[in-house]
């Protein structure tokens, strides 16, 4: 609502020390990243749900394949990295959107974008080797929590990807103002969480159930 | 899965096809009625496409009754059936089952969170200050699920088999072994469609009450029922992402061989159990702590005195709702987990009743030397203090956890929630839909009916629940569908349909006093239709004109309205108009929800192609939204003059 | 395209961003090495590696996510904070609940 409202500056002094960046700069836009945040608390609890399954069901392997004869490493670390690099050029395309510089700003999104592709490819990649060595959704209680969390992670990674496509064409055909600036800060902080998913993952998935066998 | 069509449609039940013919005529009625008066054009701009927060609020209280109607008629099949022993009315166990599991189901998700959030979007935006929510189209949307997702839930009657797990749906009960059919995929896909829409409604709600509040309404200037919403929102954005995971597991363990709860493959039921409750807990507090607000509302307004221990209250609310979070275990404490854990969780219930032990004492406290007046929505308000606490001290009995194996599966407990969703919900809901009716419909409910209503019900409602506490201490059951002469239950058993009975009978009443009222009682003049105190009763017309305040009210006291009646200000005494921006209508959300509903109605039957279409249609409705260029329109400063002069001049020729 | 209306910073590099880059980076290797080449006992493991877990998010949550700043920053930390309580609430929760409060190190 009240799309073209700008603020009064004057009225809010949210950023004492320099101009209110473009994506605050309406009413609308402050509204929408505000509520996002809360939608990131709602998030946050419900990967933890998938969390505390994956902690109680963590032995529960009943007679199928054990993780630790499957869990590589070398490969999750890979994504590890590639995703904590995307998170990473994501923060910069923010920061050229920042200093206006939409051009760039696009190229870090797009560099983003490779690196979000590679990451689920990795990932499909595991997923079919372990349906190959006969750990699926439907082997044992483990299994199923494992997929079910790594899999809810990756959809949203796929979305986050869908959604980056969907904004960089609407920067193309509209140019960067409040609104597109608004849509791609947003995605940004998004991108930014399952960043954070991730690292949760690596350690309360991996690194934990390797630790504890 | 391929369900013949015999089986597809259920057959042979004379309920059910009572059921399947009072659709069919119904929905021939509706559309037969909307053609010939040609409204099906007004429905869709006036109504479903609406951003307005007011009819979004109408929409889900009118919704939530039908649904109460439903789970209504369920509950006196019911207690007929055990009127009685050895009751032939239901015929079978089974039948019997799946309507203690729809009422349950039903009275929770379909109608206690839903006639809330009615009433929230009706009242919450007012009291503020605010033109609107923050975000208008995603209140149409969250409606929107509700709406199909109680749909889909509701149509398993008729196709394919209701579910009978129970409304908590325990494993391994409610796995495909011992559940057999669609029923129970209905229950799973219409809560999770009609959960989106209520996280979508509290981060709204959040969004709305934190950035549009009207100038000088500081936090602890907030009327009470806008701070139990804020609260509740939060419980929501908290509790619900964990109804979301554990429907989605036990929807993997019916339709793709998961093995989360199941007996095999190392799976748990006791998790589907733990993960219920987790949300289940702090959904008892989303349904009860709005009632609390509008309680508090009433009792202002009517003892005509300031909220007493304003700060208490809200430090109150802020503590259930930390604590609501904390207690989840006592719903099975006979699992038989260590004395640690069953220590821990009934030393923290029992800590819940000291911040609503505080808050019953503000309420009696702001009664004390109150000017009280008996109008209706104050009676429930005060029916509702000795009912709850009824209520309130058999669940500190209950959460004694050594004593809990006594009391846990009995009519005691059934009794005990009844009395406090009842006495605290359901008199809640009813209290602020009498109290805002005015501001909804621009008139008043009947008085005399009103009382009626009050008295049947609330006699009827004790008579029903009163004696359970005494068939659950002599050791009966829940959830059985019928007893023998030898156990001595009848008597009891009995009264408590008698009271029943009049509680359908009072429900009636309910509705046909909305009726009547709309149709013989004098119309409001003004925006103050109780002498209120808070911001919602100081909009220039009766029902609030669709932009709320011509000028937005500047607050300077926690009772703003009452303050301006004081200081003589008059709130709509606009000198200078401006525009008014305002959100467009859009009809995205309607055919998106339409689009879950085709997928759910899918995947139950395990029909992927449209599962699949579903989803392809709601993806495609996002991208929809996420092009289109949504800026709302404006509404002039000159129009916003001729409107309010309109009402000036309408209520002068009314009053002279 | 752009209408810079932001275009007056001081300082161009993203010191913030990559301060918190190379930190996670960083981070994630000490958790690798405590898990496997570390002599710790394996409780103290899974306490170090979940504290570096939480470390990392915060700093991504701060350095990346920008979550304090805007008039609401105060709330929104408040916000994250409490569904992290919430989080810990679900998750070590059911674990100790499940467990019928019997300690981890039972199956070790």
């Amino acid at each position: 609502m009240r799309m073209d409202n700008k603020i009064d500056p004057k009225e809010l002094e949210d950023f004492p020390d320099e101009e209110r960046p473009l994506e605050y700069q309406t009413e609308t836009g402050s509204l929408n990243i505000f509520g996002f945040w809360m939608f990131l608390g709602a998030e946050i609890v419900l990967f933890s749900a998938l969390f505390g399954t994956y902690f109680v069901l963590i032995f529960r392997t009943d007679s199928s394949v054990l993780p630790t004869e499957l869990f590589d490493m070398g490969l999750v670390l890979a994504m590890t990295f590639t995703l904590l690099t995307s998170s990473f050029t994501s923060g910069l395309a923010i920061n050229e959107m920042r200093l206006g510089n939409a051009r760039r700003m696009m190229i870090w999104i797009g560099i983003t974008l490779v690196l979000g592709l590679g990451f689920l490819g990795m990932e499909i990649y595991e997923f079919v080797e372990f349906a190959s060595e006969g750990a699926t959704l439907a082997t044992s209680a483990f299994w199923s929590a494992f997929f079910l969390l790594l899999g809810t992670h990756g959809v949203h990674v796929a979305m986050g990807v869908a959604w980056f496509i969907i904004i960089l064409i609407q920067i193309k055909m509209r140019g960067l103002n409040p609104v597109t600036a608004n849509k791609t800060f947003i995605a940004s902080l998004y991108w930014h969480f399952l960043d954070v998913i991730w690292i949760f993952i690596f350690t309360g998935v991996y690194l934990l159930r390797l630790v504890i066998a | 899965m391929d369900p013949a069509w015999d089986e597809f449609i259920i057959t042979g039940e004379p309920f059910i096809l009572a059921g399947q013919i009072a659709i069919l005529v119904t929905t021939i009625g509706i559309i037969f009625i909307l053609t010939y008066f040609k409204k099906w054009k007004w429905l869709w701009n006036e109504w479903i496409t609406t951003p307005d927060h007011r009819k979004i609020g109408i929409m889900y209280i009118i919704a939530s009754l039908l649904m109460m109607i439903r789970a209504g008629v369920d509950a006196m099949m019911m207690r007929t059936q055990l009127a009685a022993p050895n009751m032939p009315f239901l015929g079978e166990a089974q039948h019997y089952n799946e309507i203690f599991t729809t009422h349950g189901t039903i009275m929770i998700i379909f109608v206690a969170t839903p006639f809330l959030i009615g009433l929230m979007n009706v009242a919450v935006p007012l009291q503020i200050g605010a033109r609107d929510v923050a975000f208008p189209f995603v209140n149409n949307l969250s409606f929107w699920t509700f709406f199909w997702g109680a749909m889909l839930f509701n149509i398993s009657f008729v196709i394919g088999g209701a579910p009978d797990a129970g409304w908590s749906a325990y494993m391994p009960l409610a796995s495909n072994d011992l559940s057999m059919g669609p029923g129970q995929n209905f229950y799973l896909l219409g809560l999770q469609i009609s959960g989106i829409g209520t996280l979508a409604t509290g981060i709204n709600l959040v969004t709305t009450i934190i950035k549009m509040r009207a100038k000088g309404m500081t936090l602890m200037r907030m009327p009470m029922f806008t701070w139990t919403t804020l609260i509740t929102s939060l419980i929501i954005i908290g509790s619900f992402p964990i109804l979301t995971v554990a429907l989605a597991m036990q929807t993997f363990d019916r339709l793709w061989d998961a093995a989360f709860f199941t007996l095999q493959d190392g799976g748990m039921p006791m998790m589907w159990v733990n993960l219920f409750w987790l949300w289940g807990h702090p959904e008892v507090y989303i349904v009860i702590l709005p009632a609390f607000g509008i309680f508090s509302e009433i009792i202002t307004t009517f003892a005509r005195k300031r909220l007493f221990g304003y700060t208490s209250m809200v430090f109150a609310i802020a503590a259930i709702s930390g604590l609501s979070f904390l207690v989840w275990v006592h719903h099975f404490f006979t699992m038989g987990a260590g004395p640690m854990v069953n220590s821990f969780f009934s030393i923290s219930t029992m800590a819940i009743a000291v911040p609503t032990g505080v808050k019953i004492f503000n309420w009696l406290a702001t009664l004390h030397r109150g000017r009280i007046r008996f109008n209706v929505p104050m009676v429930w308000a005060l029916g509702f203090i000795p009912n709850f606490t009824i209520g309130g001290v058999t669940g500190v009995m209950l959460a004694m956890a050594a004593a809990d194996y006594q009391y846990h599966n009995t009519y005691f407990l059934v009794s005990h929630f009844h009395y406090v969703l009842i006495a605290g919900t359901i008199f809640g809901c009813f209290a602020g839909t009498i109290y805002w009716w005015p501001k909804m419909f621009g008139v008043k409910l009947n008085e005399r009916l009103g009382h009626w209503v009050f008295w049947l019900f609330m006699i009827g409602f004790n008579v029903t629940f009163f004696p359970q506490y005494f068939l659950g201490l002599d050791g009966m059951p829940r959830r059985i569908y019928t007893y023998f002469p030898e156990d001595g239950w009848f008597s009891l058993n009995f009264l408590s349909t008698v009271g029943a009975y009049m509680m359908g009978f009072a429900f009636v009443l309910l509705v046909y006093n909305m009726y009547y009222s709309y149709r013989y009682e004098k119309r409001e003049t003004s925006g103050d239709a109780w002498g209120g105190r808070t911001l919602e009763w100081a909009t220039s017309s009766a029902i609030p004109p669709h932009y709320n305040f011509a000028q937005i009210p500047e607050v300077k006291d926690q009772d703003a309205f009452w303050q301006m009646k004081q200081e003589g200000v008059d709130p709509n005494g606009v000198e200078e108009y401006q525009d008014v921006h305002m959100p467009n209508h859009s009809g995205n959300p309607f055919v998106m929800c339409v689009f879950m509903f085709i997928g759910g109605f899918g995947l139950v039957f395990h029909w992927w192609t449209i599962g699949i279409i579903g989803a392809l249609g709601i993806f495609a409705c996002m991208i929809q939204r996420s092009f289109s260029r949504d800026d709302g329109h404006i509404v002039s400063a000159e129009e916003v003059r001729k409107e309010e002069a309109e009402i000036r001049e309408g209520q002068a020729n009314e009053n002279g | 395209m752009s209408n810079g209306t932001a275009a007056t910073k001081k300082g161009h590099f993203p010191w913030k961003h990559v301060v918190g880059f190379i930190s996670s980076i960083v981070l994630t290797l000490v958790a690798l090495w405590i898990a496997f080449y570390s002599a710790f006992s394996v409780r103290t493991i899974i306490v170090l590696i979940f504290s570096l877990a939480f470390i990392q998010a915060a700093l991504q949550l701060l350095m990346f996510m920008h979550m304090a700043e805007s008039s609401n920053g105060r709330i929104q930390v408040g916000h994250i904070l409490f569904s992290a309580f919430v989080a810990i609430v679900v998750a070590l929760g059911s674990y100790w609940v499940m467990e019928f409060g019997i300690h981890l190190e039972h199956h070790m």
